[in-house]
């Protein structure tokens, strides 16, 4: 028996309770070894690997760029590539894993995100260039506030764990979402860009930006730090500026 | 909510702000001073002061509390759509007549 194999024989075992089924399912136990320094996708890919290879789920990157490894850890959305097993515990005794909350479970832990996305396409979350091609650079100083406000929420990659996090996603399931709302903000204030009347309209609908009730949950656990319910804010600022310029 | 219904909120739960406070102060004022109620009635009686304050005030009630509840329903159960507006419509309506009565009553 090498050293290693002594080691790992003798390592402390981990309890993972792992959601199997779809949109109806139950928890399903495994039992790990426990590593040092181990992430919680490094627990899900040993399942899948050495105990139950129909156990599915997603990831691309592990270093957190891709955002696709965003799963409910212990009742929290967390990317699992960035959350080590110690953390996510805290004073836990068991990791319970879970798809992302506010998403149709395709099944086990990964999720369907045509509707997560459905809803930047109904924000207008795209680069709206206007009828005629611009001529020349755009000169966008660092330093204006508009750039500044775009910067703040531009990082965002999509991964869905503030969709997952925010309860009026839950209440109202055609509520536009924190990162839709993200995406038209950074949008907003992109100086180049001509769609922003249509822009307004749709974050001010009846799913829009004004059904947020500024519970931070997004921001509270957004991997990239940003802050969405700035965005939202902002959004409502601009949608009432429009609304008041209309009725004049 | 649109945007509309989110600017008659802010704007309605401002002018609340004020009424309510004036409101309470008066309640606190009339029962520390050991005021009756035909005192209070002798002042109200006739004072477009107390009416237009309590009109203000009975017309944001109207305008605010339906949209609050409109957001209530719509978050806690599954209705949605013309009907709730309707009905939200008419309790609006009821506010404002029942609190409009209400301010006549001690005017007149």
């Amino acid at each position: 028996m090498t050293a290693a194999m002594a080691n790992e024989a003798s390592a402390p075992l981990l309890d993972v309770e792992v959601w199997r089924g779809a949109a109806a399912g139950s928890f399903q136990t495994f039992r790990v070894p426990r590593r040092v320094n181990q992430t919680v996708l490094d627990v899900v890919s040993e399942i899948q690997r050495d105990q139950d290879p129909t156990l599915a789920y997603r990831f691309a990157c592990r270093v957190g760029m891709c955002g696709s490894c965003a799963m409910v850890v212990n009742g929290r959305p967390r990317w699992t590539c960035r959350t080590r097993v110690a953390l996510a515990l805290g004073g836990a005794a068991l990791l319970r894993l879970e798809p992302l909350r506010n998403f149709a479970v395709v099944k086990d832990l990964a999720v369907e995100m045509t509707d997560f996305f459905d809803k930047w396409r109904d924000a207008k979350g795209h680069f709206e260039p206007g009828p005629s091609p611009s001529e020349g650079f755009a000169v966008v100083p660092p330093a204006s506030a508009q750039r500044q406000a775009a910067d703040a929420g531009i990082e965002c990659i999509g991964c869905g764990i503030c969709h997952s996090a925010c309860d009026v996603v839950a209440w109202d399931r055609e509520y536009l979402g924190p990162a839709a709302l993200n995406r038209a903000w950074t949008l907003l204030n992109d100086v180049r860009d001509r769609g922003n009347a249509a822009r307004i309209a749709a974050v001010s609908a009846g799913s829009g930006c004004h059904l947020c009730h500024t519970h931070m949950s997004c921001t509270q656990f957004c991997p990239k730090g940003l802050a969405p319910t700035y965005a939202i804010a902002g959004l409502k600022r601009a949608t009432v500026a429009r609304a008041l310029r209309r009725t004049r | 909510m649109s945007a509309a219904l989110f600017i008659a909120q802010r704007l309605s739960a401002a002018v609340l702000a004020l009424a309510v406070s004036v409101h309470l102060a008066t309640i606190i004022y009339a029962a520390r001073a050991g005021m009756s109620a035909a005192d209070v009635l002798a002042r109200t009686h006739g004072s477009f002061r107390f009416l237009a304050l309590y009109a203000i005030f009975v017309l944001a009630v109207a305008v605010h509390a339906p949209i609050g509840l409109r957001n209530v329903l719509r978050e806690w159960t599954t209705w949605r759509g013309r009907s709730l507006d309707i009905a939200l419509g008419l309790f609006a309506l009821l506010l404002l007549v029942l609190g409009l009565r209400a301010a006549l009553a001690v005017f007149l």
